[in-house]
């Protein structure tokens, strides 16, 4: 496991490999769409791109081009979509945008599960039972408790959240719980369980989690110290390797700066592959360390695990 | 002369009973030629059932993510399942089936193709596991757009494209007159509260060029074996399934709309 350390290792061990294997887009399978930007009404403690209220770094991408998008997605064939931020549900056009998806494919969206209003739920459930494609929605929660909860998160979110989840199973939806993993390895069993218990306080009676590795870079980096020396992926990682596990194989994501290769890396210059999605299509170079979390664990921006992962 | 109509099953997880009661099933509805598209194993009981029927019958098999593991001896199902509880079922069912698997199956196993391709209707018919690209990849009916399965056809050349992996029927219509199906698995019951199982007839559609596919539902004793898989101490969240025609294991991997339709 790794030890926390300072943070002038945290600085050293941030920087770029000089190269790295090149992954190809194999097809442009998902799209995601970062429709808050970076500005979110929680400051957690492990964000790997550092939202808050007040980091505008990256803005809200409006509704006019998120529809732009959709169509030239649409040309290429995207099999589904993802909606970020930030926190998507501080855009007030969000439910126009995921109507509008839900007329072309699947679309989760990945949220903190404290915005939720009635009027917007009753909306958004009406928009899913009238297309073919499932709307989920991932709420993120760092800890079954909150205790543990709330220091990575902000005080009263687990509260907030789990309150989130109860009116998203009132309105017929099937949350996903998407928890990082800023516990022990070793307690991942007690973890998982006591998350089983307190979806099932609130009346889940079909649970659904999925538990993401932490990625140490942005404020995330801060608190563990980031990644060791050895944190790389090179080329003979990868024989043998089924790259469709890489997101940057069949993904791109759309900011108010443009497309970028992959959620995790926006606050790199090097993720942004240009203003049109036809000129982001190009292979990206994994010379991140956060890459080494990705080759690791496999599809960790997906909705279920490394679902998928071909044997043949 | 080129066949007019045929049947394609889907994985049939050793359930040697409903492939028997769809291969008798299939010839009476006048099909003339037979495909599976792979899976045969798991889930079910007495696994080296399933081999002498599908030979006898020149059933032509697509290689399915569980013909590959259980072929080559491989430590697991390959599935990928992340939740605990369903990678204990998988272990189970897994384990059982490589145990009873004989050597010469298993060789046979590994010679199926990745995909099959016929002429029919004048229509060009892709036979996979998953996806025509991945044989893992699963194609739910609510997590994949018109668009990517329009993309799909024309990538890889086909009018029809057909696969099975994620166990739950359902088909769409695309662009051109081509189209998409899931033709579902002999294995166990859609997740619908029904017992019976399904298939998929292909018809060339008359004096114009075309396919017509239908998803065909298929009663056979599921009792007997619900009581062959207790007999052989397979778990008892397998046999309910096929009691009650509700999945309640491997749920994990079920979008929110598959998911709501089940009881579990």
């Amino acid at each position: 496991m790794h030890s926390a350390s300072s943070p002038a290792l945290a600085a050293d061990t941030s920087r770029l490999a000089l190269s790295g294997p090149a992954i190809a887009l194999e097809h442009l399978d998902a799209l995601w769409l970062q429709v808050a930007g970076t500005v979110c009404n929680l400051r957690c403690a492990h964000c790997f791109i550092s939202c808050a209220p007040d980091n505008d770094t990256l803005g809200f991408l409006s509704l006019e081009s998120v529809l732009g998008w959709l169509e030239v997605a649409r040309r290429h064939g995207v099999k589904e979509y993802y909606v970020t931020g930030g926190e998507p549900f501080m855009h007030a056009d969000l439910p126009e945008m995921l109507e509008a998806i839900l007329r072309c494919g699947p679309v989760t969206v990945l949220t903190n599960g404290t915005l939720f209003t009635e009027r917007v739920l009753t909306r958004l459930a009406a928009a899913e039972a009238a297309s073919a494609y499932s709307l989920e929605l991932r709420v993120s929660i760092d800890g079954p408790t909150s205790a543990t909860n709330d220091p990575i998160r902000g005080e009263g979110t687990f509260g907030r959240a789990m309150e989130g989840i109860r009116k998203l199973l009132d309105h017929g939806f099937l949350p996903i719980l998407t928890a990082a993993r800023v516990w022990d390895f070793a307690d991942e069993e007690v973890v998982r369980e006591r998350f089983f218990r307190a979806l099932h306080d609130v009346g889940c009676e079909r649970p659904r989690l999925k538990i993401l590795p932490s990625l140490r870079i942005g404020r995330e980096a801060l608190r563990t110290g980031g990644y060791d020396r050895h944190h790389w992926v090179t080329e003979e990682m990868l024989e043998s390797y089924d790259r469709a596990q890489l997101l940057c194989s069949n993904s791109r994501i759309v900011t108010s700066r443009g497309v970028h290769v992959c959620p995790i890396l926006i606050d790199h210059p090097d993720s942004l592959m240009g203003p049109t999605l036809e000129g982001s299509l190009r292979p990206f170079e994994l010379r991140h360390r956060a890459c080494f979390t990705c080759w690791h664990y496999g599809a960790i921006c997906s909705n279920y695990g490394d679902i998928g992962r071909d044997a043949t | 002369m080129r066949p007019e109509r045929v049947a394609v099953f889907g994985g049939i997880y050793s359930n040697y009973l409903a492939l028997e009661a769809a291969l008798e099933d299939a010839r009476a509805r006048g099909a003339q030629a037979l495909y599976c598209l792979g899976d045969l194993g798991g889930f079910g009981p007495h696994p080296d059932r399933v081999f002498p029927l599908l030979r006898e019958a020149d059933v032509k098999v697509v290689r399915g993510n569980y013909d590959h593991a259980i072929g080559h001896g491989l430590a697991d199902c390959q599935c990928g399942y992340t939740d605990p509880r369903d990678n204990h079922f998988a272990r189970i069912s897994y384990e059982y089936t490589l145990r009873n698997t004989s050597d010469r199956w298993r060789a046979w196993m590994c010679e199926f193709p990745p995909e099959l391709r016929i002429f029919l209707g004048g229509k060009r018919v892709l036979m996979c596991h998953g996806s025509p690209r991945h044989t893992n990849e699963f194609l739910w009916e609510s997590t994949t757009s018109t668009d990517f399965l329009d993309w799909l056809t024309r990538e890889y050349e086909a009018d029809v494209i057909l696969a099975t992996h994620t166990g739950l029927h359902w088909r769409r219509e695309l662009q051109g007159g081509r189209a998409f199906a899931n033709v579902g698995v002999l294995g166990r019951p859609g997740n619908d509260g029904q017992t019976e199982v399904g298939y998929a007839l292909l018809s060339a559609s008359g004096d114009r060029p075309g396919v017509d596919v239908e998803i065909v539902s298929l009663g056979y004793d599921h009792e007997r074996l619900a009581r062959e898989m207790q007999d052989e101490n397979l778990p008892r969240e397998f046999v309910e399934t096929i009691l009650t025609g509700w999945w309640t294991t491997c749920l994990e991997v079920l979008p929110a709309k598959e998911r709501r339709r089940g009881r579990h």
